[in-house]
């Protein structure tokens, strides 16, 4: 769908009226970011993180391709053929930090862009479905990076992998014999590692198709704003290209400098040491941590340090750690306030910045320090808080808060009056 | 509905949160951890400044043909250094004949052409280094049932990896009266050595550097003292962790210069195209 008032593709040059006929890909992509698709004209750079996240996909791709021509997934050679391509290939090294540190900053992106979707309430009606295969997209992110991780065989990645498919060990009855069914064995070796570089390379083209739902769904209503007003005229979009294209261009080229600099000069600083030692399967690490982007559910899995009712703390920390993404599923359900954006929802605001934000950083921080007080007791409290607001909060909130007045229209709000406003009363 | 059920789902994680931190919080008051020597007598990496430091850094070629010479001389008995071949050491500055020569001064294992069976021979500069023990278990019958680690990646494998190296090499002492009054239990076995550095105090490496001039650096080189020893096979074993850390560098502030002029164009476009429209 779209706008009435939308721009209409005419191809002039006689090429591409025949293309047109033939198979229209030309109308679509200028239907869908071009000048063809209305967009808000007041969207801030919170809504930039989508196509920057689209633009750390086909980075990890195009790396993570070239690292595929030289990588040996083979335990016996698998870390020094990574130490080969960090020698001996050509610009080697620079694929291999290129796509390390691309995780990272597809991780930042991500997890801004859920912010924003948090924030301004984008989960709300009528944008369910682009939420729900955005919850998606993040599983097979945390999937696919997880099992990214294990390839080079280094400690962490063979203790990570050890540790991360325990956990299915924890399910009851058929727990064990799932854990080693998924391993091909009773610990990471071979066959794991094996499975896992063919997984590797697969979901991200899986993560592409579910994106690709995912913009579709979002054509659908268009995207929302940060008012959370819904567009009522023309006078309240501007046409994706140029406007778009020129404001997302800019905010690439802050990102590229961010993640550029990170690349050049501090290309292991997000990753652990120990992942530079040949994985043994005789000799556990210190203190075993997945990478950062996983560290708030690590700490969450770890807060349960005592058995529950009749439920063994392992597998209470395992349901946690699931249910605390598989909540987000929920989200647009459990919060029913009809204002999206917590801009104009003074009580929301609070929770959000005060509750959600500090515990999130705060198991965080507790995710990657050893499993040690205080920093467990710390996670416990924050792990409540957690679950608390999510599922007991944020339903409360939205039923007693009242809500601040809302603009009239994106226009009034941008301009500080709409001429439509005087024709038609607020509904 | 979902509501209900979410409130109650919300209630019984956070129960079992709390549970889990009432009985940890008993525990912890209760039954402290005792101190451990670890815990008391570990110390952090002392600094070590390196030319390869920083955003501008680039390596010290002298300075890493001294250290490969520590390694060479001293290491080398007991540590291997298995990614780096010797063609690599042009890196520091070697013409091809010494590269010839630093090679065919190692033994590396090979075949024999005229009886099939395994010998030694003089190393060529496409091998690499050889291993100094035959298998890990020769290397723990030497060595007080440790394995001495490969040194290729060390400098990364450490936290402040370089400054690590520097700081164990540096850090044999006694072992303090106090710690073994305080932790009798923790005295240094017979065989391992006492070092504050190390993650648990006490290790199978017997101090390598021990005195000035262990190592002969040639003519024009600084004093061979155990720290300057000491610091040039850590700036040697930068280099082997990360041949490539010169051109990483070299490369990155072209790449962000371009960026930047970019991102200055997007912005003045993105300024430009907006000029007519008040946004955000
Ligand atoms: C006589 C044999 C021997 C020599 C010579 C020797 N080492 Fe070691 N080294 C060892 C052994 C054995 C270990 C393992 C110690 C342990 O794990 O307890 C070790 C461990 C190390 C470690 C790792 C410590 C850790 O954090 O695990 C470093 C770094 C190291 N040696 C550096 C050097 C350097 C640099 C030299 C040359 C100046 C050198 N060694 C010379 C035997 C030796
Ligand atoms: C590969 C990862 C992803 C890509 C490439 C991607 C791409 C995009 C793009 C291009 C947009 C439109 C621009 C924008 O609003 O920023 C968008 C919107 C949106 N995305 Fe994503 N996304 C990804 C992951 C996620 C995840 C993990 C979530 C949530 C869990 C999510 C939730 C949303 C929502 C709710 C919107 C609509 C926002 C609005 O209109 O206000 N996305 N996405």
């Amino acid at each position: 769908m779209s706008f009435p008032w939308a721009n209409h593709y005419e191809p002039k040059h006689p090429l591409m009226q025949w293309m047109d006929e033939k198979l229209p890909l030309p109308r679509f992509v200028y239907n869908a970011i071009g000048a063809g698709y209305p967009v808000p004209r007041n969207l801030n750079y919170f809504w930039n993180f989508g196509v920057l996240a689209g633009f750390c996909l086909v980075l990890q791709i195009v790396t993570g391709v070239i690292l595929a021509m030289h990588y040996a997934p083979n335990a016996l050679i698998a870390f020094d053929s990574t130490e080969h391509i960090m020698r001996d290939v050509n610009w080697g090294w620079l694929m291999r930090y290129a796509h390390a540190n691309g995780a990272s900053a597809f991780f930042v992106v991500v997890y801004l862009h859920i912010f924003r979707g948090f924030f301004f309430g984008s989960y709300k009606a009528p944008r369910e479905m682009i939420w729900l295969l955005g919850v998606v997209i993040f599983l097979l992110m945390m999937a696919t990076a997880f099992m990214g991780y294990v390839l080079p065989w280094g400690q962490m990645s063979f203790w990570g992998a050890k540790v991360i498919t325990g956990l299915f060990g924890a399910i009851p009855l058929v727990g064990e014999p799932l854990q080693q069914w998924l391993l091909g064995g009773f610990a990471p070796d071979n066959a794991a590692l094996n499975r896992f570089f063919s997984l590797h390379f697969l979901l991200p083209f899986v993560i592409a198709a579910v994106v690709i739902l995912h913009i579709w769904a979002l054509h659908i209503p268009g995207s929302s704003n940060p008012t959370g007003v819904e567009v009522k005229t023309e006078s309240d979009t501007v046409p994706f290209h140029p406007y778009y294209t020129a404001k997302d261009g800019f905010g690439l080229g802050v990102f590229l400098i961010l993640y550029c600099a990170m690349l050049f000069f501090l290309p292991n600083a997000l990753g652990h040491p120990d992942n530079y030692i040949p994985a043994n399967p005789m000799a556990t690490p210190a203190h075993i941590v997945p990478e950062w982007y996983f560290w708030p559910f690590y700490a969450i899995l770890r807060a349960f340090t005592f058995d529950f009712l009749f439920i063994p703390a392992k597998l209470m920390g395992v349901l946690a750690m699931f249910s605390s993404i598989l909540v987000w599923f929920f989200l647009p359900w459990l919060d029913t306030s009809p204002v999206r954006s917590g801009h104009y929802r003074p009580l929301f605001r609070k929770f959000f910045f005060f509750g959600l934000i500090p515990t999130v950083l705060v198991l965080g921080y507790c995710g990657g320090a050893p499993a040690v007080e205080p920093y467990v007791m710390i996670s416990q409290i924050a792990t409540a808080y957690y679950f608390l607001h999510f599922l007991v909060i944020l339903p409360l909130v939205s039923s007693i808060e009242r809500p601040e007045p809302l603009p009239y229209s994106i226009t009034e709000s941008v301009l500080g009056s709409d001429d439509n406003a005087d024709l038609k009363p607020a509904s | 509905m979902i509501r209900l059920f979410g409130i109650l789902a919300g209630l019984f994680f956070s129960a079992a949160a709390l549970w889990a931190f009432g009985n940890g919080a008993v525990n912890y008051i209760t039954d402290p951890t005792a101190p451990t020597a670890e815990h008391e007598f570990h110390l952090l990496p002392k600094e070590l400044n390196l030319a390869s430091d920083g955003p501008f850094g680039k390596f010290d070629k002298q300075q890493l043909q001294r250290g490969f010479q520590v390694y060479k001389e001293v290491c080398s008995a007991c540590h291997s250094l298995r990614h780096v071949a010797f063609r690599d050491l042009a890196a520091l500055g070697y013409n091809e004949a010494e590269v010839k020569a630093i090679a065919a001064g190692f033994q590396v294992p090979g075949i024999d052409p005229a009886t099939g069976e395994t010998t030694t021979r003089p190393g060529l500069p496409i091998d690499y280094f050889p291993k100094p023990f035959a298998n890990d278990i020769a290397a723990r019958a030497a060595n007080n049932n440790a394995v001495p680690p490969d040194l290729s990646l060390i400098t990364k494998a450490r936290h402040e990896g370089p400054a690590y190296v520097y700081s164990l090499l540096t850090g044999f002492q006694d072992q303090p009266a106090e710690l073994v009054a305080k932790f009798p239990d923790a005295k240094t076995p017979n065989g391992l050595h006492y070092n504050p550095y190390f993650a648990n105090l006490n290790l199978a490496m017997a101090p390598p550097l021990t005195s000035e001039g262990q190592v002969a650096y040639g003519e024009g080189n600084p004093k061979p003292t155990v720290d300057r020893m000491a610091q040039d096979v850590s700036a040697f074993l930068v280099w082997t962790a990360e041949p490539s850390l010169d051109k990483r560098k070299q490369t990155g502030w072209p790449v962000l210069g371009f960026l930047l002029f970019a991102t200055v164009l997007a912005y003045l476009s993105k300024k430009e195209i907006w000029r007519d429209k008040k946004g955000h």
